[in-house]
């Protein structure tokens, strides 16, 4: 007979490591299984990691996890061929503690979390494939990998692996995501001297900037671009979904050059030295697309139960903090006994009711308006950014004139009807 | 430097190559005569499908495994797996 476990994690991300680190630190014997050579080796984000559902894991993870700069600035942009219109935040609060968020390198930080774990008690095996779960009498009892003899089982098995869960698909969780349920994004690391970030940036050591970059950043395509900075590299990235990629016939990686070349964008990265090239797809599919999340034996939690809040560019919070609920449910369930789908329902119940689901509730028609809509992204970037070089060039209209002349040439392109329905739409979509 | 082109995008990554594809595309066919886009040339962020006249060459050493193929073949053609356990691509940074 096999070795028995309390739990089988599939998966070494962030959402995986949080369940793991959880359970072990309550007794449970935890078993965590990694494709990869190691953690992070399969794992992509822009990079950034926000403070609070970390903390809630492993408090004052700052002063032990390898982190790159706390982020005291974000930034927006809406970008023309020529031109942007920008708007943002900086807070000094935001760069001492607590802090609100990290740009983060994940190969590194994804090891070091999943060592923690491993200190907890956690058996982390790498380098081997969890091929499908084991299922006995309509439960989930253990999963088949790629080792030999390798069968595992447990009482709970936790699908933590990733956007393209083909273990939930498996299990019929959730159907093959369509095009417009994923977004594909490329990005590049781009190593630049500390002193060089600092200036470009307007910033100190140990302070980071973001920057989301919406509109000629994909083409007009439903997506966003950013730019992150760490220590001594930044990233670049730029996704649109899949389906606009396919619409458009799009390149990611002339998408990606497109920007990394664009007026505004190319004097940042000037000098720099391109370190590493990633693709990954993110689940954007939102509220509509989460799973089935809990099922007899089975909890399903981060990328692979959609966890990713587009707009906010939120996904690794929301992967810690399911992580988190899962496993504390995992704790209800064991006490009991019952590992029953009634029974890890209150995994699904605080779900629910966290942030986490309100949140993608919030949103749950965002991109489908953007999708369906693109004069968003196509038309109305480029008329801000018109309407703002005619406000503030100098050329003796008087102002009154100036806004008289912005308002006709936007309604006079759309029809004064089309620009209040295109506004309530947006607005509908987000409120 | 910065770089330019696919190639070099590919070339600062390591790979640890299994000697069997974990993707597969299942009936060429498809390509030849439903497929005139033959969309995953495109999309394919690391170039891995390159139609060759007759049917569709798959350089799974230089995948990322995101899973856009899948998902983005417009016929459901390609079969997706992950590579053997610690096979693949290996990211070392983001």
């Amino acid at each position: 007979m096999p070795e028995k476990f309390d739990v089988i994690v599939v998966g070494a991300g962030p959402a995986g490591t949080s369940c793991a680190y959880t359970c072990a630190k309550n007794g449970l014997k935890v078993l965590q299984i990694e494709r990869g050579e190691y953690p992070g080796s399969k794992n992509v984000m822009g990079g950034v990691l926000y403070r609070k559902q970390m903390e809630e894991i492993i408090p004052e993870f700052w002063k032990e996890a390898p982190l790159e700069r706390p982020v005291i600035e974000q930034r927006f942009w809406m970008m023309d061929k020529e031109s942007t219109v920008s708007f943002g935040y900086k807070g000094l609060e935001w760069g001492k503690e607590p802090y609100n968020n990290f740009t983060v390198l994940r190969a590194p930080f994804d090891q070091w979390f999943a060592a923690k774990g491993v200190e907890q008690g956690v058996l982390l095996i790498n380098e081997t494939v969890a091929n499908e779960c084991i299922v006995e009498n309509g439960k989930v009892v253990g999963v088949r990998t790629d080792r030999p003899d390798g069968d595992v089982y447990a009482d709970v098995v936790v699908l933590a692996d990733g956007v393209n869960s083909l273990l939930g698909k498996q299990l019929g969780f959730h159907k093959e995501f369509r095009p417009d349920e994923v977004a594909l994004t490329v990005m590049e690391v781009i190593n630049l001297s500390k002193e060089k970030i600092n200036d470009r940036f307007n910033l100190e050591d140990n302070q980071g900037c973001t920057i989301e970059i919406f509109g000629d950043s994909t083409k007009g395509n439903l997506g966003t671009a950013f730019i992150y900075t760490n220590k001594e590299s930044i990233n670049i990235g730029v996704g649109t979904t899949l389906s606009s990629m396919i619409k458009a016939k799009l390149k990611p990686y002339d998408l990606l050059d497109y920007l990394k070349n664009h007026s505004m964008v190319k004097p940042l990265l000037s000098g720099g030295e391109s370190a590493e090239y990633l693709a990954h797809l993110i689940p954007e599919g939102g509220y509509h697309s989460v799973p089935k999340v809990a099922g007899n034996g089975v909890i399903v939690v981060g990328d692979a139960a959609q966890l990713v809040n587009a707009i906010h560019r939120e996904g690794s919070n929301m992967a810690m903090a399911s992580g988190k609920m899962a496993a504390e449910a995992i704790i209800r369930a064991k006490e009991k006994n019952d590992f029953s789908e009634a029974s890890l329902n209150s995994y699904r119940e605080a779900l629910y009711n966290s942030f986490i689901m309100k949140d993608l509730e919030k949103y749950k028609d965002a991109a489908h308006t953007f999708e369906h809509h693109p004069q968003y992204f196509k038309e109305y970037i480029p008329m801000v950014n018109q309407a703002m070089s005619k406000f503030f060039t100098v050329d003796g209209t008087p102002k009154r004139e100036k806004q008289k002349q912005i308002m006709r040439s936007v309604t006079g392109t759309k029809g004064t009807f089309k620009v209040i329905q295109d506004v309530y739409r947006a607005w509908k979509a987000v409120k | 430097m910065s770089t330019k082109t696919i190639e070099e995008k590919q070339y600062l990554l390591r790979f640890k190559c299994d000697t069997k594809s974990h993707l597969t595309v299942l009936d060429h066919d498809v390509c030849m005569t439903k497929c005139p886009d033959k969309i995953c040339t495109v999309f394919c962020p690391a170039e891995v499908y390159k139609w060759e006249g007759t049917r569709m060459q798959v350089g799974y050493e230089g995948c990322h495994e995101c899973g856009s193929c899948r998902i983005g073949c417009p016929y459901q053609n390609i079969k997706w797996e992950y590579p053997k356990g610690g096979h693949g691509i290996v990211f070392r940074l983001a």
